[in-house]
């Protein structure tokens, strides 16, 4: 049902796109001020959610230790999975951000009722597809480059090389382009198929999964079979970087499709799950060091809490304590 | 016990069915076995929290305030903006579905709401529909809920229904931890009155009388003068170890339930038979003579009003530093929380050991050692005279505590302590100990008797790994360090792997230890026999 809703969604939007350029000639609208106002959205909404969850104070050093503390000088720490200080905290937090440690660790539970066991099996699939995913998605990001910059420097043409490796198709198919778009329906299929992910699957999982396919086939169909005229397109982008608007024409609807999908895209994130990409650096099982030992960490609103004192229950237990011959600090 | 026997109990079908999960009704008379009874008014009324009432969850009408959900709507608000734990984990989890079969009551009830991603969309359910512009605007299609009777019936159900343990916190890509949301979501029924009597009792208790139990001083000067008598009659070795002392260079903090209960009782003669070898200068307290923390499983202010004692009675004894004894949350309290909450602890010294000299810079601020680190200090530095054959009766696992495991990461310890003291140690397979360590099942309030078909469901993941080392090496005794687990894990193991028995780390650590002046020990400390026993 979510998947059905997300599914329309992402092909009304596409189709709004495409009839607004092909049959409206909105191009003004749809080339130029919808990418800038989502651009714009994009750049306040992350401000304001970076800005609200920094202002969120951090009482207490929780941090899950996953390997052997820091205790005796004997004993072998883990200064990564269970960090000390600050360096280990930023070494685990960036292997969480670019390898998806946690993730790695993935097991499927199996139970057999029959021989009365369980077991754990290691489960690397959504890992590989969570680093496909993401991987590809910053290498794509960064080919991209090549349309906002004159001249294109070498070290993206580098990249481009490296990626379209294996020369297959005119023009070259990337590797990251398929990488990108099978993590995609893997992930897909896995909310469908699985009955555990599929029963906690909101719309809210579907629509951006159709909506990074449709960013993808777009961009794909852009390349390989409109075979979009990139000069117009540079010429276009220039225009957003110099904040004169030029409307492309000469380009197909096509390209309209893509960069209105990705304005829906940039729109939709900062009010979505796709902020797990900047919150994933403020988590504070984390990013923080296991040193709450050592250094004492300070919370901003520490209540003034007082327990029941040792007089208050002196007093309330005074003829016990005396009976049974404990020393008083009050007679 | 529960009802059911483990075959049928194992009927587990980990499938989700394919209806949606927003619309709750949860049927407390049906599901009995499964929950805790409510707190007791008279409980409420002592610790001045809200809304003190009689009342049961079978009940239609669970006589909350008019205004609960504009209370509860006004708490979420407050801690939006006091922790940027529960701000980032609301807003950032992708449900990508890894922590599903993590969490042992899911595995051992296949309840899609165990699943912690779910565990958590209770709450979050609700946050996005009052407070995200998305769930404001699109209700239910943006995964949002109102606040309604039968969602807060389920918050109760199931936010007592996790033990706070975090192993799903574990596997998260993004460290989205599962204990930090049920304890805001327990904060937040506790102010409309829904909590259960096995922790707000234990907490009433423990602010009045010092520890959970409700012993006062002088039934703790009893027990202690009881154990000294077993130790004497089990060892020859007479101690009479000092409560209330001043001056004495450490104090002695530990659960309850070590000087109380069967097993507990004989970690706690270990702790004796340790100090008196090494001639430790060290005092109990009756005053704080509880270093667990209840108030983890109530609500923040809790934890603080009831930890408050440790420090105080420190400064007021006029001790030099800590130790603490052998429990699991309690140590989270102590580590991630006490300095925090009540320090700095500055009339205290840098805890140094006074047998081998040893500096204990990890705990430099908060001044207190876990007594697994003190003992193997003092092991490594050949300061304790073992004879680990005394413990030859027992092929020896360890179960990893939770709190130890996932707050401090306390694995090589009590590992390397163990080793010292029996000849016979096997680790249970690699998915069930240390940082992917299971929960007893009956840890954060839950380890009550009602709700024993829920403890012993919850309890089949690390009751199937101890039958896996029962059968393959023979093993004959789970140790642990935690008191709570010392609780929990004997029905356990008596229903998912008869033959196991439970007992803590300086438990052996008491057999193995050869004292000067003592009886010939023919008998280990539960007074059987010390020798190897066959079949």
């Amino acid at each position: 049902m979510g998947a059905l809703v997300s599914l329309v969604a992402v092909a009304v939007l596409a189709l709004i796109a495409y009839l607004a350029v092909g049959v409206g000639d909105l191009r003004f609208l749809f080339g130029v001020v919808i990418p800038g106002v989502a651009f714009a959205v994009f750049l306040v909404g992350i401000v304001y959610r970076l800005v609200k969850w920094g202002r969120a104070p951090v009482p207490f050093r929780i941090p899950t230790t996953t390997g052997q503390q820091r205790s005796l000088a004997w004993i072998r720490n883990q200064p990564v999975e269970n960090p000390s200080g600050g360096l280990g905290a930023v070494v685990r937090t960036a292997s969480e951000i670019l390898f998806f440690r946690s993730l790695f660790r993935n097991t499927r539970a199996e139970l057999n009722p029959e021989r009365e066991k369980v077991s754990y099996v290691n489960t690397k699939y959504l890992w590989v597809a969570a680093m496909a995913l993401h991987w590809a998605m910053l290498v794509v990001l960064l080919r991209h480059f090549r349309f906002f910059v004159e001249p294109v420097p070498r070290w993206f043409e580098a990249v481009q090389l490296a990626d379209g490796f294996f020369q297959v198709g005119v023009p070259v198919v990337y590797a990251t382009t398929v990488a990108f778009l099978a993590a995609l329906l893997y992930l897909l299929a896995r909310r469908l198929l699985d009955a555990k992910v599929r029963y906690i699957s909101l719309p809210a999982d579907y629509f951006p999964l159709f909506l990074l396919l449709g960013v993808g086939l777009s961009g794909v169909a852009m390349r390989h079979l409109e075979k979009v005229d990139i000069v117009q397109v540079k010429a276009a982008i220039a225009g957003w970087c110099s904040f004169e608007p030029v409307v492309p024409t000469g380009v197909g609807s096509m390209y309209f499709v893509h960069v209105f999908l990705v304005s829906v895209l940039l729109v939709y994130f900062p009010f979505s799950k796709l902020l797990h990409m900047p919150g994933v650096f403020l988590s504070p099982t984390r990013n923080l060091a296991n040193s709450n030992r050592r250094v004492r960490h300070v919370n901003p609103w520490n209540p003034p809490i007082v327990g029941h004192t040792y007089a208050e229950w002196e007093d309330e237990f005074r003829d016990k304590l005396m009976a049974a011959g404990y020393p008083l600090d009050k007679e | 016990m529960a009802e059911k026997t483990p075959h049928e109990l194992l009927q587990i079908d980990l499938d989700p069915p394919r209806s949606d999960w927003m619309d709750p009704t949860i049927d407390f008379e049906a599901r009995r076995g499964t929950w805790s009874y409510p707190g007791a008014a008279k409980n409420l009324k002592y610790m001045g929290f809200a809304n003190p009432r009689e009342w049961s969850p079978r009940d239609d009408d669970w006589k909350l305030p008019e205004n609960w959900q504009q209370i509860i709507h006004d708490g979420i608000k407050e801690r939006l903006t006091k922790y940027r734990s529960f701000q980032v984990f609301m807003d950032i989890c992708v449900r990508c579905g890894a922590c599903a079969d993590k969490c042992h009551f899911f595995i051992g009830s296949g309840d899609p709401k165990n699943m912690p991603v779910l565990r958590a969309e209770l709450l979050r359910s609700i946050y996005r529909h009052d407070f995200t512009a998305a769930g404001k605007l699109l209700g239910r299609l943006a995964g949002g809920r109102k606040l309604t009777p039968a969602v807060l019936k389920e918050w109760y159900y199931y936010f007592f229904q996790c033990t706070e343990c975090r192993r799903c916190s574990v596997y998260c890509p993004f460290g989205i931890d599962t204990a930090e949301i049920t304890m805001m979501a327990r904060e937040l029924m506790m102010l409309v009155g829904l909590n259960i009597n096995w922790v707000i009792e234990p907490v009433a208790n423990c602010h009045r009388t010092g520890n959970h139990l409700g012993i006062q001083p002088h039934t703790f000067r009893d027990n202690v003068d009881f154990l000294c008598d077993e130790l004497e009659e089990a060892t020859g070795i007479s101690v009479e170890p000092s409560i209330n002392r001043k001056g004495a260079e450490v104090l002695f903090v530990l659960p309850s339930a070590d000087y109380f209960a069967d097993p507990g009782i004989y970690t706690f003669m270990g702790y004796l038979l340790l100090f008196e070898h090494i001639g430790l200068d060290y005092t109990f307290s009756a005053y704080a003579s509880e270093a667990g923390n209840f108030g983890l499983f109530t609500s923040h202010d809790t934890i603080k009003r009831l930890n408050y004692k440790i420090y105080h009675e420190a400064k007021r004894l006029g001790v030099k530093w800590l130790i603490g004894g052998e429990c699991g949350h309690m140590w989270r309290v102590l580590h991630q929380y006490m300095d925090t909450m009540n320090g700095p602890a500055d009339f205290l010294e840098v805890p140094k050991s006074p047998v081998t000299g040893t500096v204990f810079d990890h705990a430099a601020s908060s001044k207190i050692v876990h007594i697994c680190e003190f003992t193997s200090d003092l092991i490594r530095n050949g300061k304790l005279k073992l004879d680990p054959s005394r413990n030859d009766r027992y092929r020896v696992t360890f179960h990893d505590s939770c709190n130890p495991a996932r707050a401090l990461g306390l694995f090589e310890e009590p590992r390397y302590v163990l080793r010292n003291v029996c000849n016979h140690f096997f680790e249970m397979p690699e998915n069930t100990i240390r940082e992917h360590t299971f929960c007893c099942a009956g840890g954060a309030g839950l380890g009550n008797d009602e709700n024993m078909e829920m403890r012993m469901r919850g309890g089949l993941p690390r009751g199937n790994a101890v039958r896996y080392v029962r059968d393959k090496h023979g093993v004959n005794l789970l140790t642990c360090i935690c008191a709570i687990d010392r609780a929990t894990l004997p029905p356990l193991c008596q229903y998912w792997a008869p033959g196991v028995e439970v007992s803590g780390v300086h438990e052996l650590v008491g057999n193995a230890l050869i004292m000067e002046g003592e009886n010939e020990r023919t008998t280990n400390l539960r007074g059987e026999p010390s020798a190897e026993t066959e079949g």
